[in-house]
């Protein structure tokens, strides 16, 4: 095939199945466990990474310097949520990270939060 | 994109960063088909540049598609864009789009979870997408508007029929919308904010 993006060499795909199964250990977290949402923020508490820290724990504690939802870690790091959900996992388990829970999961929001989040569109 | 983990991972730029004293973040998720204008609306509204987030969906290679003979996996990479609005020193809003076709739902498991709402987007040329997704959110129980992107060569139909043609219940709101305005977006985020703040504050039994 002629296809440009096949000349070169191909060790890892990108988001593959395979590098994905290393980076996480071929863990994953299951929903019980996993307080993570998508717009739970996490902050650095500790900026200095462990000696022989995995690249992808050093590079989340290195991006969070200020708060970042885990959709945003997911994005920066090009890795699903699913995988980054595992690696902030073990990083708030040794401390690195703290994170802000969103809002959690009820049948209808507060209404104090509602006039809050509408006040801030009309200021838009 | 092309980076490897193995160089810098570049982070947010200075001034995409969120005030360190944000404590709180809320998400409503932009549904509809593909091209109806999700990732404009986003963008249209949101203070940087929409993001990606990529999740991969493994499908046994079984379809008309496939080499007779050959055995083989298809990897589909479902890419979702957000944005984000800081609304305060506290506060901030997180808008994902997500495509409404069936087989992405299981995109929508942890994404309507403590969502606030939705904004059904709608292409008036592509009416029948848009049905299996009010059905679906209403079973989940996510309250929703629905905004109708108004393309220049859409065919435009009144409100009223609309509403009938697609069995929009009195009660939800139904508005016009332009993505690619700003403010035309933000008053579709402002319309689905009234609309909860309505089912929040008015008893089940009056509404």
């Amino acid at each position: 095939m002629s296809d440009p993006t096949h000349d070169r060499p191909r060790t890892w795909e990108e988001g593959g199945p395979e590098r994905l199964y290393v980076i996480t250990s071929g863990r994953s977290v299951a929903a019980e466990d996993g307080p993570l949402d998508v717009v739970t923020l996490i902050v650095t508490k500790k900026d200095v990474p462990g000696s022989g820290m995995q690249p992808e724990h050093a590079a989340i504690i290195h991006i969070c310097d200020y708060p970042l939802s885990v959709a945003e870690i997911s994005a920066y790091l090009h890795l699903p949520v699913s995988a980054v959900t595992v690696l902030l996992a073990d990083l708030l388990e040794s401390g690195h990270v703290e994170a802000r829970a969103p809002i959690p999961a009820a049948s209808l929001p507060d209404v104090e939060l509602l006039e809050a989040v509408m006040h801030g569109l009309q200021n838009l | 994109m092309d980076s490897r983990i193995s160089e810098p991972v570049l982070g947010p730029r200075s001034e995409d960063t969120l005030p360190a004293s944000v404590t709180t973040a809320v998400k409503v998720v932009i549904v509809g088909g593909f091209g109806v204008g999700k990732t404009t609306l986003v963008g249209a509204v949101s203070e940087i540049r929409p993001l990606t987030t990529e999740e991969t969906m493994t499908q046994a290679g079984a379809g008309v598609d496939d080499i007779a003979g050959v055995e083989r996996k298809t990897e589909t990479t479902v890419a979702m864009d957000f944005g984000r609005i800081t609304l305060s020193d506290e506060l901030v809003l997180y808008l994902f789009g997500t495509p409404g076709q069936q087989r992405f739902w299981f995109l929508w498991n942890g994404l309507f979870e403590g969502a606030l709402g939705a904004v059904v987007l709608i292409d008036t040329r592509r009416l029948e997408d848009s049905f299996d997704v009010m059905c679906r959110l209403e079973e989940r129980g996510v309250p929703f508007v629905v905004a109708i992107n108004a393309f220049p060569d859409a065919p435009s139909y009144p409100m009223s029929e609309l509403r009938e043609a697609m069995d929009i219940p009195d009660t939800v709101p139904l508005i016009d919308c332009d993505a690619r305005s700003r403010g035309s977006s933000r008053d579709a985020l402002l319309t689905l904010l009234r609309y909860l703040h309505t089912l929040t504050t008015t008893p089940p039994e009056s509404r």
